[in-house]
């Protein structure tokens, strides 16, 4: 065993290298990345048209973060790039994971696959690690090329934090498309049919996008005693815990983690007290304060892609393998 | 040669109430071409899936080249080499980035694995085509690519599962062959399963017979119609021109004979059961007696009877 693992790569490497080669070549994956590079120039545009104005606003504590300001601002016509990617991620992440383990059941090779002396999980793990580096890499590049193009056209030279925090934004927008990414795969292996597993992954998509917010707001109100009669406590309370309830959906936690960071000046995600709100400035909080108060988002989607993944996991290992 | 490097103790797979493979122990020696016989759904696939590790027996164990198939399936994957009975490949990848990827996931190098898949292309005639892509490719051909993809990680058992389903004839034949051959250039032990009793008869050692989860019976094929039909010794019939009258005149006088048990006629055909081999003896009596014989036949049972036999014995 020793003499031959020592004349090649380990086997795990060998497959993310294929998997990464299969996403480059399919189609599928030009379309998306044609799709998310579409949004993105559209995006740039059209915060570059108004950048001018966000720059001089110095009413905004963050006038000063131009690169940030060229990630956010917008005119209203069409939205954000991180509100363009709360969308669009889930989509790349499903469209990405939805077939990988169904599609090589269906075709016969997961059978071949297995009899060669690999273990399963690289399987898993390789399947979510090439399509993941396929994602952080377009997402990586974009942003680079936003910052050199930013550079080019205004000559503005950037802060530290700036870098940081954009590259924290790709960092979290790289988790979320993880989390909808092992989630498809666990739907893949639990689905023989690949159409099933994406019906089901968007179903999972548009219910946390459109539907979840809905039915929060509906039960919220049924049971929830009149504002008049409470006191300034209790409503905190309430406030505080529909907005918990609306942080199950994992969308949710990705535009509250992105905004906090793209945004210097959001000091907190949920409703804050007048005592809380005495004395403060308006002015953007350093990168690390941002971070902390994001830190509970980000932990929720790393912790719900890591039991997605799990899941699959326990799913895969003991299963019997026939084609 | 006693040197069973196949060992199934016990084996037994249930789903839910249903016995899919029933306490099945088996040894296969090394270097021996063993074919696993039994109608569809007998338990053979699963029986395989058991050796490989792909699927947990309910109860027993199963050693291949002395690894435990369960608790240590990537030792056993790393000398076995195993070919589904229904065998796909990448589409999207030529026949030779095929065999590549399954030799660098197997430990190899590129460069190695390049000249391998190179030579196994050849051993299966397959070097034309390997730059095509597989989703051109016919039946056959992909069986053949299987059989490379096999080969490639040099195992020391392959296991084939219904190696011959879909192909035609000739390739069936040349399919066989080439496994045969190459088990006997490269001492690999095999071990294939079908539902085809002449293509098992063609090539195997010795052949188990599978049915409903048992193996009922197992070696080779003359020990296992000797033991089926020894009962009933040699079977002789002889077709004569003429249509047999009845009663027929001889019968009495080949009834006394000691060494013939039975004897039936029809229409033109009298078949003898007989201890011995007294073919010679009775084509002699019967042209001395002025019989126009026009055909003698020799009963040789071959699979298809063992197999039928057993087949009416379960059903």
């Amino acid at each position: 065993m020793a003499s031959k693992k020592s004349q090649g790569v380990s086997p795990f490497r060998v497959m993310v290298r294929k998997e990464m080669a299969d996403h480059i070549r399919s189609w599928r994956f030009i379309v998306l990345m044609g799709l998310i590079i579409l949004t993105f120039v559209a995006s740039m545009y059209d915060s570059l048209s108004n950048i001018r104005a966000a720059i001089g606003n110095a009413n905004d504590p963050d006038h000063t973060f131009l690169y940030l300001k060229l990630l956010t601002t917008t005119d209203n016509s069409i939205p954000p790039f991180h509100v363009f990617l709360s969308f669009l991620a889930p989509l790349l992440g499903i469209s990405l994971g939805f077939d990988a383990v169904n599609a090589e059941q269906n075709s016969g090779t997961l059978t071949r696959l297995m009899a060669q002396p690999i273990y399963r999980d690289n399987l898993l793990l390789a399947k979510f690690v090439s399509a993941l580096i396929m994602v952080g890499a377009l997402f990586v590049v974009l942003t680079l090329l936003m910052i050199g193009g930013g550079l080019i056209l205004t000559g503005v030279r950037m802060e530290p934090q700036e870098l940081l925090r954009i590259l924290g934004f790709v960092m979290i927008s790289v988790t979320y498309v993880g989390f909808w990414l092992s989630l498809s795969i666990v739907l893949s292996i639990k689905f023989k049919q690949a159409a099933t597993s994406a019906l089901t992954a968007i179903g999972i998509w548009l219910f946390f996008t459109v539907f979840y917010q809905i039915i929060v707001n509906l039960i919220i109100r049924s049971f929830l005693p009149d504002p008049s009669f409470l006191t300034q406590d209790q409503i905190q309370f309430y406030n505080e815990f529909i907005l918990d309830l609306l942080r199950v959906a994992p969308n949710q936690l990705y535009t509250d983690a992105t905004t906090t960071l793209l945004m210097p000046s959001v000091r907190s995600l949920g409703p804050m007290t007048m005592q809380q709100m005495a004395g403060a400035i308006p002015a953007p909080l350093p990168f690390r304060e941002s971070l902390m108060i994001v830190w509970p988002q980000v932990s929720g989607l790393i912790g719900a892609t890591v039991a997605c993944f799990a899941l699959s996991y326990y799913l895969f290992m003991r299963r019997e393998i026939r084609s | 040669m006693k040197d069973p490097i196949i060992q199934l103790r016990d084996l037994t797979k249930r789903y839910g109430s249903q016995r899919a493979v029933d306490n099945l122990n088996l040894d296969i020696n090394k270097g021996e071409i063993f074919g696993l016989l039994g109608p569809n759904g007998a338990g053979k696939t699963t029986t395989i899936l058991m050796m490989l590790g792909l699927t947990d027996p309910t109860n027993g164990s199963a050693f291949v080249c002395g690894y435990n198939a369960t608790s240590d399936p990537i030792s056993v994957k790393r000398k076995v080499g195993y070919m589904p009975d229904s065998l796909g490949f990448y589409d999207h990848m030529t026949a030779l980035e095929n065999l590549v990827y399954i030799a660098r996931l197997n430990g190899l190098s590129e460069n190695e694995s390049h000249k391998r898949a190179l030579e196994m292309m050849d051993i299966v005639g397959l070097s034309s085509a390997m730059h095509k892509k597989t989703s051109t490719f016919s039946r056959g051909m992909k069986q053949r690519l299987g059989l490379a993809d096999v080969l490639i990680k040099q195992p020391d058992v392959i296991i084939l599962d219904e190696p011959t389903l879909g192909i035609d004839p000739s390739g069936v034949r040349e399919f066989l062959m080439l496994i045969k051959r190459l088990s006997k250039e490269q001492g690999l032990t095999v071990l294939l399963s079908s539902h085809h009793l002449h293509h098992v008869q063609q090539v195997c050692d010795r052949v188990g017979i599978f049915v409903k989860g048992k193996l009922l019976a197992q070696g080779n094929i003359d020990t296992l119609s000797g033991d089926l039909f020894g009962h009933e010794g040699h079977v002789v019939s002889i077709s004569l021109a003429e249509p047999i009258s009845d009663p027929w005149l001889p019968e009495q006088e080949l009834a006394q004979w000691e060494t013939i048990k039975n004897i039936s006629t029809n229409q033109k055909t009298v078949e003898f059961e007989c201890t011995q081999n007294i073919t010679p003896t009775l084509v002699r009596f019967l042209v001395e007696k002025g019989y126009d014989i026009m055909g003698v036949l020799q009963k040789n049972y071959g699979l298809d009877d063992i197999y039928q036999k057993y087949f009416e014995d379960k059903n």
